[in-house]
């Protein structure tokens, strides 16, 4: 069956077999190794994207089901040549090892900081709480996050000042 | 003064960001199933439903048929390749593709290479083989019954499921000490099978140039050189024909050491097919298949006099080994380092006896940051300690404090042979103590034990009359000496392969370098932690030092990466090679300044005549000088390259000491751990962060293995742990937020003072959960309960079942 989706902005049309899983095709066809595979049973969440707005294990998404929809995976995440504050601060916290898990871990933190921009440990805790890593502990994946939702607050209010600052003149 | 700056030379160890990151945060690692090849066929196994069965036909023709499939392999196949055995890690053997009978569910029968991966695994479907079924032997404590069925009628001479036995210490003396103390008390316990599951599954993809005959086998290997050597043995190829190449590794834990019949498989495949073959296991066939890890049964004793010295320890384990004996082991230690499990105590006598069985589950035996069972050890003996404590008592700290060993009895030789290379283990365990805040602890669970009417010992069952107690509050300490970096190649080796390992080192004109490494990062972060080791004896930065590793064609020989070895032996291969390089860059800037070498020091991280400090040369000024036309004293080679092979003079002997506080519902028997506090010494510490990172890492390993995971089985022999819905890993839910602590004691042997610490937390961590939710239940004269702890166990103790004797079944 034909397919047409839309992958980090940029829109693939391919033939597909309706059993494929959207991480064989994301990683088989289209190259984009980034996200992993990790177990078969929807546990592990190494494979996590985002279907549209929403983070799915896309090793339980067929393929079919994506056609006409937008994917955002990890190779989506930097944009025009700038990383994104969550993969920094995965670097700065040291919030990752083996780095197997981190790509579904990082799409996790994006869509947590995007509908919740202070998230307490805690609640980071629970949005991580369908996914696996076997190496950190946790404990620096959650300072990770801490991290980023606080550059993003600190980079907001330095946008709102200048925001405020430039207001007189504009209206000068 | 931080560690780091205190042990650091020229400033360059310290919380260094990872220098592998920046691949993996944009998703551009290269792990083995990213690896895509032109024309690349893809494998997939057939196993064994049965646990034990004689297999009686094989039909192979319609999965032939598919149109895309390739090949189908079978024992057959190989057979006329003489493949159809290969050598374990442990002088057994172990089937390929069962040829004769199946021994143990998940066992390797057939294997198909397609077009593509769908493909191979509905063409499995399609095989068809027919069993005859045998009784199969489950439980350990049943394998040498007499009449049990003999698994291993493959071996010639083999009358039972016996494997091993072994034994270390002093069995006389320790029975005289036995028979005199004032108390002694034993304690049966198991420390149950469980499986390392890292995130990334083993796989493979081989292609065998068939023109210039040289096979490349991407692979997840922890060992890259020993599984180069062990295909070769295995295939007959002439080895420097065979290149294996380690990508990224998403995990290893152990489970990466041992060589699979997949490997194999795949290997074959591109034989017969010419193609490229790629075979990645699903995580069934990883938890059901591959190394498992403990599976022992124990029986400890301990004696020590009614004011609270302890006197000595006798062991009695029966260990668990599968249906082959696959476990990654140094070969004079058929129970690995079990022989450390006197602990880090100061006692005077001991002795233990292990047993090692056949039975019908998966092999391997030693996997699972277990630093060669000293995991096991350290289990038995903290157990021990804490049952000791209960019987006297005395309070588990105090009781540990009276007998930890003390700083000047190192360098110390324990009872059963092991020179522990340095300690201080009272300041450890104070630190831990202090941060814990350990007598407020105590207090609350007083308080609390008191306001819920279970403040004496054995308050027995709780009923209407206390109403409900809430939760009920334990507090676990544990104490371990881990004894990692094999090791002295006198005495230890793999397969007849010495543990010692290279290290090469280039120093470029321009004073750049790469260092060439025999061990495999997979996510310790070798490329940094390397660097900085180069950087720190070179005097240049961390960024000037690249680190090759996981590429034979590309490293020295070495054994690889486990028990915690990289850095006591890595680590030190790279610190003396890069000594090497400073030796000779002495000489040239010798030459460069016109002054004798004996006249230079080294200093500021350069080359300087003594008294002169103006007068100095860098490495990145007498490299390209080494390389240029100087004329250099007769004798002296150009360039500044070495190359070394690090043969370690000891284990180095980390250690720590942990507490855990835990609340238990007693309506659900579910275990909250509230807290950990984990102090380590591993020595010096190259980069503090990533020793820390390994550290919490370990710690949710140990509280998994404590309270969540375990490979179970049922009378058939059915493995009741093959998916992540059964075999339960921690989550960020139940993993607490780790407090660490940190003393450190150099390594007196080692270049640069460092130990392992890889396995450290894993090792130390689940007597301290387990310690701590007895602890409890102590109000209800629980003693004991096994591994895991999860809701239902905790439960059964508490109504007064607390031993697992169902072992085979959950």
């Amino acid at each position: 069956m034909q397919v047409t989706i839309s992958v980090n902005d940029r829109e693939y049309m391919a033939e597909v077999e309706p059993r494929l899983l959207l991480i064989h095709f994301l990683r088989d066809q289209l190259g984009l190794t980034g996200s992993h595979w990790g177990c078969d049973t929807s546990n592990c969440g190494a494979c996590v994207v985002w279907l549209d707005e929403t983070p799915v294990k896309s090793c339980t998404v067929l393929t079919a089901m994506a056609d006409g929809h937008r994917v955002r995976t990890v190779e989506g995440l930097e944009r025009g040549g700038e990383l994104d504050p969550v993969q920094q601060g995965f670097t700065e916290c040291h919030g990752l090892q083996c780095g197997f898990c981190t790509p579904g871990m990082m799409m996790t933190a994006r869509w947590l900081i995007d509908n919740n921009p202070d998230p307490s440990a805690a609640e980071i805790r629970e949005a991580l709480s369908g996914q696996i890593c076997r190496c950190t502990g946790y404990e620096n994946i959650v300072r990770s996050i801490r991290w980023a939702a606080e550059h993003e607050a600190a980079e907001r209010a330095r946008l709102d000042g200048e925001d405020a600052d430039s207001v007189p003149e504009a209206a000068g | 003064m931080t560690a780091a700056t205190q042990f650091s030379p020229n400033g360059a160890y310290g919380p260094l960001r990872r220098k592998e990151d920046a691949r993996f945060i944009r998703g551009r690692g290269t792990f083995v199933d990213d690896i895509q090849l032109p024309g690349m066929l893809h494998g997939a196994i057939l196993r064994s439903p049965l646990a034990h069965a004689r297999i009686t036909g094989i039909d192979t023709l319609a999965a032939e048929a598919h149109p895309k499939v390739r090949a189908v392999i079978t024992g057959k196949t190989l057979e006329e390749l003489q493949l159809a055995w290969m050598p374990t890690l442990s002088q057994d053997v172990q089937a390929v593709l069962a040829t004769d009978k199946v021994r143990f569910q998940g066992q390797e029968v057939a294997f198909v290479v397609a077009e593509d991966r769908y493909a191979a695994r509905v063409a499995l479907e399609l095989i068809d083989v027919t069993y005859e079924p045998l009784p199969p032997v489950v439980d350990a404590r049943r394998a040498l019954d007499p009449g049990a069925p003999l698994i291993r009628d493959d071996i010639a001479g083999q009358a039972d499921n016996r494997i091993f036995d072994w034994e270390a210490g002093d069995r006389a003396r320790t029975e005289e000490v036995f028979a005199a103390a004032d108390v002694v008390l034993a304690q049966d316990m198991l420390y149950p099978r469980v499986h390392p599951a890292p995130l990334e599954t083993c796989g493979t993809v081989a292609d065998m140039d068939t023109i210039s005959g040289k096979l490349t086998v991407w692979s997840t290997s922890q060992a890259p050189h020993a599984h180069r050597t062990m295909y070769a043995l295995v295939t007959g190829l002439a080895e420097h024909k065979i290149r294996v190449i380690s990508p990224d590794i998403g995990g290893g834990f152990g489970n990466k050491v041992g060589i699979y019949p997949g490997y194999i498989c795949a290997v074959v495949g591109s034989m017969i097919t010419g193609k490229p073959v790629k075979w990645m296991e699903d995580r069934s066939e990883n938890l059901m298949s591959t190394s498992f890890a403990r599976d022992y049964h124990m029986r400890g004793e301990i004696a020590a006099t009614r004011d609270g010295r302890i006197l000595g320890l006798r062991v009695r384990v029966l260990a668990d080994h599968g249906a082959f004996n696959g476990a990654a082991q140094p070969t004079k230690f058929p129970a690995g380092f079990f022989g450390v499990f006197t602990g880090s105590y100061n006692l005077q006598t001991a002795h233990c006896e292990v047993t090692g069985v056949y039975t019908n589950k998966a092999p391997g035996g030693v996997a699972y940051s277990c630093s060669f069972r000293v995991t096991e050890a350290v289990y038995l003996v903290e157990r021990m300690v804490d049952v000791l404590a209960r019987e006297l008592g005395t309070d588990p700290a105090e009781l540990r404090m009276q007998n930890l060993l003390q700083p000047a009895q190192f360098p110390y030789t324990s009872v059963t042979g092991w020179e522990y290379d340095s300690g201080d283990y009272p300041r450890a365990l104070r630190l831990a103590l202090d941060i814990a805040g350990y007598p407020e602890l105590r207090r609350e669970q007083a308080e609390q034990r008191k306001g819920a009417g279970l403040a004496g010992e054995d308050a027995g069952q709780p009923g209407e009359d206390a109403g409900h107690p809430g939760t009920l509050m334990g507090i676990g300490v544990s104490f371990f000496t881990e004894a990692v970096g094999a090791g002295p190649r006198a005495h230890m080796d793999i397969l007849g392969l010495g543990m010692a390992d290279g290290a090469d080192l280039r120093v470029y004109p321009t004073g750049k370098a790469v260092l060439a490494i025999s061990v495999q990062t997979q996510g310790q972060g070798h490329e940094t932690t390397f660097a900085q080791i180069v950087a720190a004896e070179l005097g240049i930065s961390p960024d000037d030092v690249d680190v090759v590793h996981g590429d034979t064609d590309r490293t020295p020989f070495g054994l690889g990466t486990y028990g915690s070895r990289s850095t006591p032996v890595s680590g030190a291969a790279a610190a003396v090679v890069a000594r090497k390089v400073r030796e000779r860059a002495r000489i040239v800037a010798a030459t460069m300044l016109e002054a004798a070498p004996d006249d230079l020091e080294w200093a500021d991280g350069r080359w300087q005549v003594r008294g002169d400090p103006g007068q100095g040369k860098s490495i990145a000024e007498i490299a390209m000088a080494a390389h240029s036309g100087l004329e250099l004293p007769d004798g002296v080679e150009g360039h500044l390259d070495a190359a070394t092979v690090y043969n370690p003079p000891n284990l180095t002997y980390p250690f720590g000491a942990y507490i855990c506080v835990v609340d238990v519902d007693p309506g659900t028997g579910k275990v909250n751990v509230r807290r950990f506090i984990a102090v380590d010494d591993c020595g010096v510490r190259i980069n503090p962060m990533i020793v820390e990172g390994q550290v919490h890492g370990g710690l949710a390993d140990g509280l998994g293995m404590a309270l969540m995971q375990v490979i179970a089985f049922d009378s058939d022999g059915n493995c009741l742990g093959g998916s992540f819905m059964d075999y339960l890993l921690p989550t960020s839910m139940e993993c607490p937020s780790w407090e660490l602590g940190t003393t450190v004691t150099p390594s007196p042997h080692h270049p640069i003072g460092a130990k392992g610490v890889g396995e450290s937390a894993t090792v130390g961590s689940p007597p301290a959960v387990v310690n701590a939710v007895v602890d409890a239940l102590a109000p209800f004269g629980v003693r004991h309960a096994d591994m895991p702890l999860t809701p239902a166990v905790v439960w059964r103790a508490i109504q007064g079942r607390p031993l697992r004797n169902d072992l085979a079944t959950t």
